[in-house]
């Protein structure tokens, strides 16, 4: 084997804090070859990045290197002054961060940003500069690089600015680039394109790759190595086939058993275990104080029939001149009594949209919506309050869908006072049931969001949609903001709601293999069309749409996942 | 951006309007003028002449149109009290307001924008905590107290500084005169010019500071870092001009609020400007030259925020192509 370009070595980062020394990153170690993609795995929280940063001496103070080596080509690095250490970033070791949105100035060209770099590190003239930024941008297969040369970043999409923080990381031909969750902000098929971006850097000019991920996904397609961390530590290292097919820790089995494949359907999610955290919790009687609601007289709960929706995109004084956007453009699908339907398409497919407007926040540009057979785009005020009561909503981000000057009691009790269901002195013993229905604590309505993880905030957010007893739950990528065993345990907690409270759901994700597992029929969506409707098994059996084949050929491949864990559990119930 | 420009000129043009019907209905509301300007001993006839004379007879629509038709023009009638035109008082006052704001305005964004992007840099540091604290002294203080001050320190006690005045003066053209061509014009603005930008200079400097920290946080300085750009290439380039952003329009207002707050400073240092022109009138009740301040105080503020929004899409290439 190769010498290795870059070796970490029993590398532990300290915090000092005012309640003692915590210390996020304990003796770490581990080496990075020519050519090799070394994937760090783990869940947030797991020193993951702390570890980059530390590599790259980008460490926040107070955060320090305590004990340990970095060693680069041969050279211990983690002892240079910061001078010395700024002259390593971005010349031997690069760098790409998570969101290509905020990785670029907003009010300088990417041009600028990139002869600037490239001047800095290899001393060349603005012309000789420009010629090498055009030929990096070229190299990352964005296409007229000599016009983009000359735009700011707002102008490139997601995927392409992720391709400009990579020429940007490659100015000067760097050893060893620390990728930080490179393609978590992106969709699918960007994705694919910027991790074969990657995969060619590592094959042709013997980069040296850490790929930081919480995407096991993205470790199977993309690694040779995997180092899996928790807590702080290195549990476990191998290559990509061993820890995947073969992972010997407890910590790295459980994790890979809460991935959830696009290939098996599981009844529920096997949850993490390792270390006392984010176990299984006993929900008592699900359905008491419940009353399961009437079956809808049709047998369709939700039927949507040419629905559109236009944004304005520039005002004029004349509607001639208007220019609008269409977000959603004749859609038409029915939702089953009990079931639940699955939208699923890329960033800007209008799969939001639709669920904004089934859930009357944004106003029907054409199309209608019934529910139960009535339809809510001619409704009037009172029958609207009615509907409502019995839709309810869960976000996205359940950090940004509380709020932080209310307490967890009054959050959840808010739809129960605002639709006034119950009399006041009966709220607190429902919001306390509602709580205890989602697996949190008896004394968890006196505290603030703020004190709650995301994924009993997550859990909160359910507590409050279940308040008013509702029959149709909406819920928008609720598990896209969280960690693969938090996610489990929201996927079993909704799998169980369902099923007990009878609910009907419309659950959006883009991330394909959850959708897999959580519903009954699913929709694919594209630029606003539906392209195509099917039962779950089918879809994924058979895609009939060409770009629904496209999708699904992009899903990163989970076949070296261990099914360990997994059989049992589809087996046993 | 054309569209844009257009749209804005036309609300600045509206803003004036409604302010130039305030301005006006003093006329009409506050007091009668005729009262002031003729003494006990009038006759009927006086007043009805003087009335006709100055087209009070009017009905308010026309007395309104008249009114703007004459501030179109510079033309804002006759100075109840002096019986001369109000524009030739006001030109002759407007350069010792000028000097002193551009001076004070001057003041408080290079100190202001300096000081802010030194306490965010060197945010533990101890220099910059002592700056941070004493900064409370400029918001907190009053204009009138903080001028009072400086004339004890530095005219009474120490005598370096001249207490009150614009000292000599040169005139430039036909109707501007200049303080900054002497010495004593020299040494009188700088007191006045510290009383009157202090407190728009910590305004600034906390408004820097704290944009600049935000600034810093974000990812693509970060990123900056990580390509191993120099500190400083990273503070002055990269976060400096996004911290300018929101830092512009608060100054376009200070600016704004510099020249009107200037009445004030002028009276405690007896300048002889615009403001104290306007205080005087209050006293004398000279209506026209109050109206006329209030119109030229609020052309200064919008054209002022005017200037700052095409300024704004000059920095932030986002506005450029959205507008």
């Amino acid at each position: 084997m190769t010498e290795p370009i870059l070796s970490i070595r029993n590398l532990t980062v300290d915090i000092p804090t005012r309640h003692g020394l915590f210390q996020p990153v304990r003796n770490v170690s581990y080496d990075i070859h020519p050519g090799e993609i070394r994937g760090v795995v783990g869940e947030s929280g797991a020193g993951k990045s702390m570890t980059g940063n530390a590599v790259i001496g980008l460490l926040d103070p107070p955060a320090r290197i305590a004990t340990g080596e970095v060693i680069l080509h041969g050279r211990r690095i983690d002892q240079l002054d910061a001078e010395e250490k700024r002259r390593i970033r971005g010349k031997e070791i690069g760098m790409i961060f998570q969101d290509p949105l905020t990785s670029l100035n907003p009010l300088f060209t990417i041009g600028e940003q990139l002869v600037e770099t490239i001047q800095l590190h290899l001393g060349l003239s603005a012309t000789e500069a420009k010629a090498r930024a055009i030929d990096l941008l070229d190299r990352v297969a964005i296409p007229n690089p000599s016009e983009r040369f000359n735009q700011y970043p707002h102008q490139f999409s997601g995927g392409m600015r992720q391709r400009v923080v990579i020429a940007l990381a490659l100015c000067s031909e760097p050893s060893v680039i620390v990728a930080d969750e490179p393609t978590t902000a992106l969709d699918v098929s960007i994705q694919a394109q910027v991790l074969d971006l990657i995969k060619d850097l590592a094959r042709e000019r013997q980069v040296g790759v850490i790929l930081i991920t919480h995407d096991m996904g993205v470790i199977a397609d993309t690694t040779d190595q995997v180092t899996v961390m928790y807590n702080g530590e290195v549990v476990e290292s191998g290559t990509t086939e061993q820890i995947l097919g073969a992972p010997t820790h407890e910590y790295t089995r459980s994790l890979i058993a809460a991935v959830p494949r696009p290939t098996l359907k599981v009844k529920r999610f096997p949850l993490i275990g390792y270390g006392g955290r984010a176990t299984e919790f006993k929900i008592a009687d699900l359905a008491r104080n419940w009353s399961k609601p009437a079956p809808s007289k049709s047998g369709q709960l939700v039927e949507v029939e040419g629905l559109t929706k236009r944004f304005l995109e520039r005002g004029a004084l004349l509607p001639s001149m208007r220019r609008y956007f269409t977000a959603v453009d004749d859609v038409s699908f029915d939702i089953r009594d009990g079931e639940v339907f699955g939208l699923v398409g890329e960033s800007g497919s209008g799969k939001s949209t639709v669920a904004r407007m089934i859930a009357t926040l944004y106003p029907v540009d054409g199309g209608h919506i019934r529910f139960d057979g009535d339809d809510i785009t001619t409704m009037d005020a009172a029958a609207l309050t009615a509907y409502r009561r019995q839709i309810q909503m869960i976000f996205q981000d359940p950090f940004s869908s509380l709020n932080p000057r209310m307490k967890v009691g009054d959050i959840v009790a808010e739809p129960l006072r605002h639709h006034d269901l119950l009399p006041a002195p009966d709220i607190g013993e429902r919001v306390r049931e509602l709580l205890d229905r989602v697996g949190l604590s008896a004394d968890a309505w006196r505290k603030y969001p703020h004190e709650f993880s995301g994924g009993q905030r997550q859990r909160i957010s359910i507590a409050r949609a279940l308040a008013t007893q509702p029959r149709f739950l909406i819920c928008d990528e609720p598990t896209s903001a969280l960690d693969v065993s938090i996610q489990a345990q929201i996927l079993n907690i909704l799998k169980d709601l369902q099923e007990h409270l009878g609910l009907t759901m419309l659950f959006i994700s883009h991330d394909l293999p959850v959708v897999r597992q959580m519903c009954d029929r699913v929709g694919v969506m594209r630029q606003g069309k539906l392209v195509e409707v099917q039962e779950t098994d089918a879809l994924f059996a058979a895609p009939q749409h060409p770009y629904t084949q496209e999708l699904l050929g992009l899903m990163p491949k989970l076949d070296k996942l261990s099914d360990e864990g997994l059989a049992t559990e589809a087996a046993g119930v | 951006m054309l569209a844009f420009i257009i749209r804005r000129v036309g609300q600045s043009v509206l803003v004036l309007l409604i302010v130039g019907l305030v301005a006006f209905s003093m006329f009409r509301f506050v007091g009668d003028p005729i009262d002031n300007m003729l003494g006990q001993e009038r006759t009927i006839e006086d007043v009805e002449r003087l009335r006709t004379q100055l087209g009070l007879d009017q009905p308010f629509p026309v007395q309104y149109f008249k009114f703007l038709e004459g501030a179109v023009q510079g033309n804002f009638g006759v100075s109840f009290r002096q019986g001369r035109p109000v524009a030739e008082i006001i030109l002759e006052r407007a350069p010792a307001t000028l000097e002193l704001a551009f001076v004070s305005g001057l003041f408080a964004i290079v100190l202001g924008i300096a000081l802010g992007v030194f306490t965010a840099i060197r945010r533990d540091g101890i220099v910059a905590n002592v700056i941070m604290a004493s900064s409370l002294i400029g918001v907190s203080l009053p204009t009138f107290l903080i001028g009072i001050l400086l004339i004890y320190l530095f005219s009474v006690e120490l005598g370096w500084l001249p207490s009150f005045g614009r000292g000599e003066t040169v005139p430039i053209g036909s109707w501007w005169t200049t303080g900054f061509l002497t010495e004593s014009g020299l040494k009188a603005l700088i007191l006045p010019s510290i009383t009157l930008g202090l407190y728009q200079m910590t305004l600034i400097m906390r408004l820097v500071r704290s944009e600049m920290l935000e600034v810093l946080r974000q990812d693509y300085i970060r990123f900056a870092r990580a390509r191993g750009l120099k500190g400083r290439v990273i503070n002055f380039r990269h976060a400096l001009k996004n911290t300018m952003v929101p830092v512009i329009t608060v100054i376009g207002l200070q600016l704004g609020s510099i020249i009107a707050f200037a009445i004030i400073t002028e009276t405690v240092f007896q300048w002889p400007g615009v403001g104290l022109l306007f205080i005087n009138a209050i006293q004398f009740v000279d209506i026209p030259v109050m109206a006329a301040y209030l119109m030229l105080i609020s052309v200064m503020f919008v054209g002022i925020n005017l200037i700052v929004d095409i300024l704004y899409a000059f920095i932030d290439p986002r506005l450029r192509v959205a507008a």
